[in-house]
């Protein structure tokens, strides 16, 4: 009678790359050869864990989710602006940021299911309509600043019994991850793969595909605009906080083996993926490898890792380069020509 | 699935008689976007007193269409074959940092140069192509990984601009006749060259076939696989030459010229734009051509208009959605009346 954990497929593997990385800074880094220097890590990777768990509802719905990025940045510049050093001002902006990702991911949703535009689309209409409106609104250049009480989330730690000082945002993040594998263990988020699988079955069973797919998207929002909270408190007021951030998100979840077009792959093995890229990025800094050589390595990384995904992880799949939704009668693309 | 797709339709939409819903071909409907444009914005910017399809004007629209043109028509290409590439950005400054460090001046050097750049170029869509069709990456992440391997060796070897291309080859990027640039001129004689290609080829029509339906052309005997790595090879061949373009414009080689540019998503939207579908086998080099007149033109526009620059961005975003939306719902409505675009 022994107890195994409950893995879903394809998570050991993202585990194991994990801990090999983990080995390795153990080996390279001093500092990590005690809990406090892998405590730093997880403060750092947080709000990319949290994006990576934002863009796994996406992908896994079938979908993609570009404007991420660009709402990290909104976010911020927009809690800066109505902050303004005000610390007072803090309890009814936190509010609104997490209001207006909802917004934005609600927007990008709607505009997905109702009017049948790619999710690729659609949020890269919204990353260009987010960067413009952001800029146009603050004049160029982000203005004001955070107050302290909004910066406590992603600098602050918190005294936790047993455990001492912990961040905010490991505690955040710990409590998002909880929240996620509940709910993907739940009806809903089992449904929401079965829609990135196969999107006709779950109709024709009588799920309710928009609704989940608007969901997915409406999360993701939610969760960019809790990433937004915690950088701005970590990196502080920057028009640069979010860039590329879409790209390193989706490369996050890849990492943890999710099938891009949906159907497979767990929340955990996402979010472990976005930690690896970030424990990559310390390892190679601590190996001494150039700024310039790191994105280089994270692209062999990546192709490797989904090449290794796809051929030698025994997951049989065809070549689908993009989800082709069969339902005939309410899918933008015919398979009928 | 037609049958079914039969009983699942309406009756009241069926009873709509087939000469009232006659639609256009969706390539006409870029080009009288593009013309709409073109008279909205003439009156907008002649009530400021001043004239948008002047000399300078027309110059403008053109000069903008012609790098983001070539990247879109090679962009075209791979989205038609079902796939996508990412890494173009990046191309278009590598390439025009080794044909004009292979110039250096001289003018014996310019044919080597453009060779090598385009050599690159091939050789990095081999890549492309292999590592999606032999390792099975999604093209997301396969292009996505190319283009940072790309920046990474840009940024270790370069910080700005580098190489000399001679003034001879300089007339490439600013000679016109007339108002129309040489350059534009050639970027037409590629897109017809890409068009005959797709149109009128056996190579060309195996594009379509994979783009639609990847199984069902391998099923019938297609090389699925030899005809994704020919778009991805034609593609960044395609980038190479917007490079070469970019490097005889500017003089030099530029790293970040691609970057700055956005070409890898704008390229993408504007073969979207254009009315290709973004899941691939339908649409084609000409709606991709008007897509790009659009962009330019709305820039082109908004310098007259003096418009914040940063509202541009938001403009194309709504643009880019609205008429992906517009394309969606008909072809949504051609379908519920059983009948094919």
């Amino acid at each position: 009678m022994t107890w195994r954990p409950r893995l879903a497929e394809g998570t050991a593997p993202a585990l194991l790359f994990l801990l090999l990385l983990l080995i390795g800074l153990a080996i390279v880094g001093p500092a990590y050869s005690e809990p406090a220097g892998y405590l730093a890590l997880l403060k750092r990777a947080a709000p990319l864990m949290i994006l990576a768990i934002g863009q796994y509802l996406v992908i896994v719905s079938g979908g993609f989710d570009l404007s991420v990025g660009a709402l990290v940045t909104a976010g911020v510049v927009i809690a800066a602006r109505l902050i303004d050093g005000n610390n007072s001002a803090t309890a009814w902006v936190i509010p609104l940021v997490l209001g207006f990702g909802l917004l934005v991911g609600l927007v990008n949703g709607l505009i997905t299911t109702k009017l049948l535009v790619p999710s690729f689309i659609v949020t890269l209409g919204m990353l260009l309509v987010l960067d413009g409106a952001t800029f146009l609104w603050t004049g160029g250049a982000p203005r004001g600043a955070l107050s302290e009480g909004f910066r406590m989330f992603g600098r602050g730690s918190a005294d936790v019994p047993v455990l001492g000082a912990v961040p905010w945002s490991v505690l955040i993040l710990l409590a998002i991850l909880v929240a996620a594998v509940l709910f993907m263990r739940g009806g809903t988020g089992r449904a929401l793969v079965a829609v990135g699988d196969n999107e006709a079955t779950v109709r024709l069973a009588g799920g309710q595909v928009d609704r989940l797919r608007l969901l997915a998207f409406t999360l993701s929002g939610l969760l960019a605009a809790v990433a937004a909270i915690l950088l701005g408190g970590f990196a502080g007021v920057s028009a640069q906080v979010g860039n590329g951030l879409e790209f390193r998100a989706i490369t996050a979840v890849v990492l943890g083996g999710v099938l891009l077009g949906g159907g497979r792959g767990s929340v955990v093995a996402a979010a472990a993926g976005a930690l690896s890229l970030e424990a990559l990025f310390t390892l190679l800094n601590l190996l001494g490898v150039s700024g310039a050589l790191k994105s280089a390595v994270q692209g062999v990384i990546i192709i490797v890792a989904v090449a290794y995904a796809s051929l030698g992880g025994g997951v049989r799949q065809r070549l689908r380069l993009w989800p082709k939704p069969r339902d005939s009668v309410r899918s933008a693309q015919p398979a009928s020509s | 699935m037609s049958t079914l797709q039969e009983n699942t339709v309406p009756a009241t939409s069926r009873a709509t008689p087939p000469a009232a819903r006659r639609r256009l071909h969706p390539t006409a409907i870029v080009y009288l976007a593009l013309v709409a444009l073109l008279v909205v914005g003439s009156v907008l910017v002649g009530l400021r007193g001043e004239v948008l399809l002047d000399q300078t004007g027309i110059l403008n629209i053109l000069t903008r269409a012609t790098a983001l043109g070539l990247v879109a028509i090679g962009q075209t290409m791979v989205i038609l074959t079902g796939s996508l590439d990412l890494s173009v950005a990046y191309l278009v400054g590598l390439t025009s940092l080794i044909a004009a460090e292979t110039m250096a001046g001289q003018d014996g050097m310019v044919l080597p140069g453009v060779l090598l750049a385009l050599a690159v170029a091939a050789g990095v869509g081999l890549v492309n192509g292999l590592v999606i069709t032999v390792l099975k990456a999604h093209a997301f992440i396969a292009t996505l990984g190319v283009a940072l391997i790309l920046r990474g060796y840009l940024e270790d070897n370069y910080t700005g601009p580098a190489g000399d291309v001679p003034r001879a080859f300089q007339h490439l990027g600013y000679d016109r006749i007339g108002p129309i640039p040489v350059a534009a001129l050639l970027m037409l004689a590629v897109a017809a060259l890409c068009w005959w290609y797709l149109k009128r080829t056996r190579p060309g029509y195996h594009m379509y076939a994979v783009g639609g339906d990847i199984e069902v052309a391998r099923l019938s005997g297609v090389r699925t696989r030899r005809t994704i790595v020919t778009a991805h090879v034609l593609c960044s061949v395609a980038a190479g030459l917007a490079g070469i373009y970019l490097a005889s414009r500017l003089g030099s080689g530029a790293p970040y010229v691609g970057t700055e540019a956005g070409y890898d998503l704008e390229s993408i939207a504007a073969v979207v734009l254009g009315g290709t579908l973004l899941a691939g086998g339908r649409g084609g080099i000409a709606g991709t051509i008007g897509g790009v007149l659009i962009l330019a033109t709305l820039d082109t526009i908004f310098d007259a208009l003096e418009v914040n620059p940063f509202f541009k961005d938001v403009v194309r975003g709504v643009v880019l959605v609205t008429a992906v939306a517009l394309y969606a719902r008909r072809m949504a409505a051609n379908r519920a009346h059983g009948r094919l675009s």
